[in-house]
């Protein structure tokens, strides 16, 4: 271990801190327009082309736990590494509060664990201030982000259908996959609620877009990471081909501790981190800074980034970080559907995920909460993991068997091997995904006293539900409850009540957590320019959903995406114009 | 052996699509001329060998709690045609790894099969594994259906649901378990719906 301070010699056109959706963007966009940049990120390197990281397509039994998500949260094949606990990485919450931050550490970042989910914000999304007179515009709208949104679907490549509903708004579609069997059961249980059920937009190459990746084999397991770059991921769609144009100084264990400032320009020269393998500091000079490090990171760097000119922490004169933090809503409630019993056996992967989902469909000024929702959903003849064949005692003394004998709940021996075969493809699953109001009384801030193993002082969170959240979990569980009993199924469990709030997760757990770096055109109330740009420090900018006013219902990752993309290009353009 | 064996190539579908699965420790280690040792083959990260060694090397049940284990196993899914028991399969093995790997798991566990082998002494006089089949099957079904059994015995009931989760987990995560489900997926192919017989059936 060293103490001394290492600095590289070079002076890059750009630094990035970390390599998710935005930093991967910027990596992509400026790169490709010739700017000498270096990537840092806090974990290892991963491709998911690379044998030895792969988990696609291996089989339960290779993994002794049979996939169980003892060490990876969302299971052992599961692409992403880290999750909301990280050894010596801690963070904290005030007394009644809560708040979950799932981290991932490697290249790629939270892109290796998502469901693909590819919204647009519709142009209400980025008004919802003064359409509802709760909350905060955003300082731009649907049409800025409009070209940036086209350019996306262009680069990474998504599927979905063309429905022309104004606050859903179309992308340029790869055509979406057939329904399964039971996506049909559900698309007709909503077209006889009023309830739409449409194809699910999700960043999969249904057909190949260029020749650097191939197209989907239907295996259902985007979660796993794709040895085909067949979906998005930050580290094979972006970061990758960056590299190739030898452009991208990529450095990985690099966790960074600070953005470094010139105290007479009050402008960033770079940023320091810690090497994570050897733990030395080491400094990088660059001419501008793009945060990418995930809402929360980016927030807790720049309060970090103390200074005698900045001693509110960088970009902080407002005040306003790690303010507004929010994550979306969710709740959900699983079913089972006796017509689907002995199933015809077919192979029902599909593509990872849905195939189908819902927007939200209804007014909220007729509701008794401010914000809607969208649904997912789950069901299908999958491959067996953990759990697989659990709680048969629930449901096998309720059905008769084929020769009308119903046996008590239970029991042992042959008819398990049957009822575990007749129940199989049977149950269904439905979740709630949805806006929460930001508020000021939601954030992460400095844990005082407290750091992690790196000397970097750690966050602790302030995080309450307020009862709009609570009253949309509520209208779910309702929605859910209609939409089984529609499909001839019976809802699994006790209908989550109040005691509960209505079974709405914890805040952090659908992790999509947003706007601790607040964009806005008072520098007053925001951190950042309507280009993602500090107000205190010109050549600063943040690309991860820290910047984001609201996250509306729809996931963020396209929108960061885009953002990202728009801000990269507008650094390229005021660089050309000599102004940073 | 030549690199190529090591190659497996999965499957060829009609659509020209192709995946390979390289066994990169093997190869490794025959490259090297070490001695094969079996290693994870499915993307773990050092931290997680390390884990699954360790895991591997200790021994949680005692040779009699693992007969208890395998008794009952057995009962819950015996062979049955073509189709092997959850025993054959190695269901009591994963059911010792789960334990280790879970620790709250140990608990229920170790402490169900104290409950059992002390029923089984209080009805039979001996330990579980010792008795006949028939007095066997008698405990079983005093514990294995849930709306049926006494409160008594509410804690052999826990017991036995548990067990017979882990042997239905256990057995229909092998390849065995994938043939008696009929589950043909986890291979590259082209979705096109489900087949049109299917949706004719549901007047889709």
């Amino acid at each position: 271990m060293t103490f001394q301070i290492k600095e590289t010699p070079e002076i890059f056109d750009v630094v990035i801190v970390g390599s998710g959706a935005g930093g991967g963007m910027a990596a992509y966009t400026l790169t490709k327009a010739g700017a000498k940049v270096c990537l840092l990120e806090a974990g290892s390197y991963y491709d998911p082309a690379d044998p030895q990281y792969i988990t696609q397509m291996k089989n339960p039994w290779e993994s002794p736990r049979r996939g169980a998500s003892s060490t990876r949260p969302f299971g052992d094949f599961d692409a992403a590494y880290g999750g909301w606990q990280i050894d010596g990485e801690p963070y904290s919450a005030v007394k009644g509060t809560e708040f979950h931050w799932f981290r991932s550490r490697m290249l790629g970042g939270r892109t290796n664990h998502w469901g693909r989910i590819s919204l647009r914000f519709g142009p209400n999304d980025f008004k919802r201030g003064s359409l509802t007179g709760i909350g905060d515009d955003w300082p731009i709208g649907y049409d800025d982000l409009k070209p940036f949104y086209d350019k996306t679907d262009k680069l990474i490549g998504i599927f979905g259908s063309v429905e022309n509903m104004f606050n859903e708004p179309d992308g340029i579609f790869l055509p979406p996959p057939p329904m399964r069997l039971h996506e049909h059961f559900i698309k007709k249980a909503g077209t006889n609620l009023k309830i739409p059920v449409i194809p699910s937009r999700l960043s999969i190459l249904t057909r190949p877009i260029n020749n650097e990746r191939g197209s989907c084999f239907y295996c259902s397991q985007c979660s796993r990471g794709c040895n085909k770059y067949a979906d998005f991921s930050s580290s094979s769609v972006l970061v990758i081909p960056a590299m190739k144009t030898g452009n991208l100084t990529l450095i990985n264990h690099a966790m960074v501790r600070e953005v470094l400032t010139d105290q007479a320009t009050g402008l960033a020269t770079g940023v320091s981190y810690v090497d994570t393998k050897t733990m030395a500091e080491v400094s990088v000079r660059a001419k501008r800074v793009v945060l990418g490090a995930s809402a929360c990171e980016s927030a807790r760097l720049l309060l970090n980034s103390k200074s005698a000119r900045f001693p509110q922490g960088l970009a902080n004169t407002s005040g306003v970080i790690g303010k507004y933090l929010n994550d979306s809503t969710g709740a959900s409630r699983s079913g089972f559907v006796p017509s689907l019993m002995n199933r015809d056996r077919y192979n029902e992967d599909g593509v990872g995920g849905s195939h189908i989902y819902s927007p939200w469909w209804l007014d909220n000024n007729k509701l008794d909460f401010a914000r809607g929702y969208h649904i997912e959903y789950g069901g299908g003849m999958g491959m067996p993991g953990y759990g697989f064949g659990m709680g048969m005692q629930g449901s096998n003394g309720k059905y008769p068997y084929p020769n009308g004998e119903k046996l008590p709940a239970g029991g042992y021996g042959s008819r398990l091997r049957e009822d575990v075969n007749r129940f199989y493809g049977a149950h269904i699953g439905m979740a709630g995904r949805g806006e929460p109001i930001p508020l000021e009384t939601n954030y992460c801030e400095i844990d005082p006293g407290k750091v992690d193993k790196f000397g970097i002082p750690t966050l602790r969170f302030h995080y309450k539900w307020s009862d709009q959240e609570i009253m949309q979990a509520k209208h779910m569980q309702d929605t859910f409850e209609e939409m089984i009993i529609e499909m001839g199924g019976i809802p699994l469990g006790n209908k989550p009540g109040p005691e509960t709030n209505y079974g709405l997760e914890a805040p952090g757990k659908i992790i999509h957590e947003v706007g601790t770096v607040r964009m806005g055109d008072n520098p007053n109330r925001s951190a950042l320019n309507k280009y993602q740009q500090a107000h205190d420090v010109k050549n600063l900018f943040v690309v991860d959903a820290g910047p984001f006013v609201t996250q509306g219902d729809k996931n963020v990752t396209w929108t960061i995406l885009a953002s990202a993309m728009r801000t990269s290009e507008y650094i390229i353009d005021q660089v050309k114009a000599n102004k940073i | 052996m030549k690199r190529r064996d090591l190659i497996k190539n999965i499957t060829l579908t009609s659509v020209g699509l192709a995946t390979a699965q390289v066994l990169p420790a093997q190869t490794e280690s025959i490259a090297a001329g070490k001695p094969k040792k079996q290693k994870s083959n499915y993307g773990r990260t050092p931290d997680e060998v390390k884990r699954d060694e360790k895991l591997t090397s200790e021994t949680f049940f005692t040779p009699g709690e693992m007969a208890v284990i395998t008794r009952l196993c057995d009962i819950i899914l015996p062979a049955e045609g073509t189709s092997p028991s959850a025993v054959q399969v190695g269901v009591p093995a994963f059911i010792e790894f789960i334990a280790k790997d879970m620790p709250y798991q140990q608990v229920p566990l170790r402490g169900g099969i104290m409950w059992l082998e002390n029923y089984s002494r209080k009805l039979f006089g001996k330990s579980f594994v010792a008795i006949t089949p028939a007095n066997q099957i008698t405990i079983v079904d005093a514990i294995a259906y849930p709306e049926l059994a006494t409160p008594a015995v509410s804690a052999g009931v826990a017991f036995f649901n548990l067990m017979r989760d882990l042997t239905l987990t256990g057995f229909y995560t092998t390849e065995a378990g994938f043939e008696d489900l009929g589950y043909v997926g986890n291979r590259p192919n082209n979705w096109e719906g489900p087949p049109a017989e299917v949706l004719k059936k549901f007047n889709f």
